[in-house]
């Protein structure tokens, strides 16, 4: 058999592994952004005993290593009487790992919002739930989306080592081509040109969000307008194109 | 079904062994690491700097995929296509290149922050490229760029137990080893963490006290 036909044979196999790796990484991306949004508000209250639990939790699963995390929840959470499915355990791992990382970049970029806008807000009387959730917030999401784009394709590369803890993802099923053929040096390169492929289309996605996210804070051009084939429209205070 | 139970006894008996791991092998493998990353990262951002464009953007190509790509794959390549390695000189040589990818930008913004001037005024003083480099540029580009190798390094400590996956015995491995053999996991994976925290903890408020530092003096 020849390697291509080795490699077609493998396919269906390969893509299970692509869906379970896609399925950890947006399931992690899902659990670390409901993390990060919560430790983030926490650690800037002024009040110093929520500040101090939120810090302490960034602190420790930032500096602990995820494979620890991970290895502890998969070794240790059964001990407790606490029997989760092993992709859940994944999720969890990389949810909090990640989530301690972004919280930091949430709080960063709601601090980086202008004083004025808070100021502006305050004079106008609204809540505080109110201006954070329709002044503030989507001013810092704008100014987040990058560093979360880093921390996402950090979490899919990470994504890799839970095949270690029996998760069929990837990295697994291309590794299991090195047991079944002796062709590994092609299959390790099929196996990194995936990862690639993934990470491109998440930062493509990701960048499209920031540009979504800009043009509802009314800078730069809709992703309609982006992607169009039309001529961009003249700036409004030139006339000029830009 | 085991019962969540803290044994002192455990902990004494496991922590010479977990010790011994990471004296031994994570820090070696992280120091060594570091500093090809530091030099193969250089190398990298001032090729990127002199070669032609169509060359400049291959070498871009093969950064971002070696960036984009998860660290364990890597690993897993070098380590079973160049089976006379040990797992700990494959550890060595994926993590100095892989992390040489991330320092290579960062010393490409800080040439890049050097300003035109600089570079004109060593044209007009003609002198050699290798002297431009030595004695103008590194010098004024590198000053900027400490605290982020020392992020990284600080990163790259906390991706070493990723070496799990070729078998080498470090830190984590060692503790996971020790559960496996005597069915008790509790203390020595809670205790790795301990070690984890107590070793990259101080070190990132040195480095954020250094970037302070540096940061005021320009």
């Amino acid at each position: 058999m020849t390697y291509f036909q080795e490699l077609a044979e493998a396919l269906p196999r390969i893509m299970n592994g692509v869906w379970v790796t896609l399925g950890l990484t947006l399931g992690g991306a899902a659990l670390a952004m409901i993390i990060a949004v919560t430790l983030g508000l926490m650690a800037r209250q002024p009040n110093t005993l929520i500040r101090g639990i939120a810090r302490a939790i960034i602190e420790f699963f930032r500096g602990t290593s995820l494979v620890v995390q991970l290895l502890w929840l998969y070794f240790i959470l059964p001990g407790l009487g606490i029997n989760l499915n092993v992709i859940f355990v994944g999720v969890m791992a990389l949810g909090l790992n990640y989530g301690a990382y972004s919280a930091e970049v949430v709080r960063g970029s709601i601090n980086s919002v202008q004083s004025g806008q808070w100021e502006a807000s305050t004079a106008l009387s609204m809540s505080r739930v109110h201006r954070m959730r329709r002044i503030i917030f989507p001013q810092a999401w704008a100014l987040m989306i990058p560093s979360l784009t880093n921390l996402l394709i950090h979490m899919l590369k990470g994504s890799a080592v839970v095949s270690f803890i029996t998760i069929y993802d990837l990295t697994f099923r291309v590794d299991q081509l090195r047991l079944d053929t002796g062709t590994w040096f092609a299959y390790g390169l099929v196996g990194l040109g995936s990862y690639f492929i993934i990470a491109y289309i998440l930062t493509l996605i990701m960048n499209m969000l920031e540009v979504r996210a800009k043009h509802r804070l009314g800078r730069g051009e809709s992703l309609r307008e982006m992607l169009s084939l039309k001529p961009a429209r003249p700036s409004a205070e030139t006339g000029v194109l830009p | 079904m085991t019962e969540f139970e803290w044994n002192w006894a455990t902990v004494w008996d496991v922590l010479p062994t977990l010790l011994g791991a990471f004296f031994q092998v994570t820090l070696v493998v992280t120091v060594v690491s570091t500093a090809i990353a530091a030099v193969l990262g250089l190398i990298i951002a001032m090729l990127r700097r002199s070669v032609p464009k169509p060359v400049d953007a291959v070498i871009k190509f093969a950064v971002d995929f070696i960036r984009m790509t998860p660290i364990v794959v890597q690993l897993l390549l070098v380590y079973y296509t160049f089976t006379n390695l040990s797992a700990m000189v494959c550890g060595i040589i994926v993590f100095g290149i892989h992390y040489s990818t991330y320092m290579a930008e960062v010393y490409r913004a800080g040439i890049d922050s050097v300003p035109a001037g600089q570079w004109e005024a060593t044209t007009a003083l003609s002198m050699s490229k290798g002297r431009t480099w030595r004695a103008v540029v590194i010098p004024q580009a590198l000053r900027a760029t400490v605290p982020a190798l020392g992020n990284y390094a600080i990163s790259m400590f906390k991706d070493t137990p990723f070496l799990i996956i070729i078998g080498l015995v470090e830190l984590v491995n060692a503790g996971r080893i020790y559960g496996a053999n005597t069915f008790n996991y509790t203390e020595p994976l809670t205790l790795v963490g301990i070690i984890f925290l107590a070793a990259s903890y101080p070190t990132a408020l040195l480095v954020g006290r250094l970037e302070k530092r540096l940061a005021f003096s320009y």
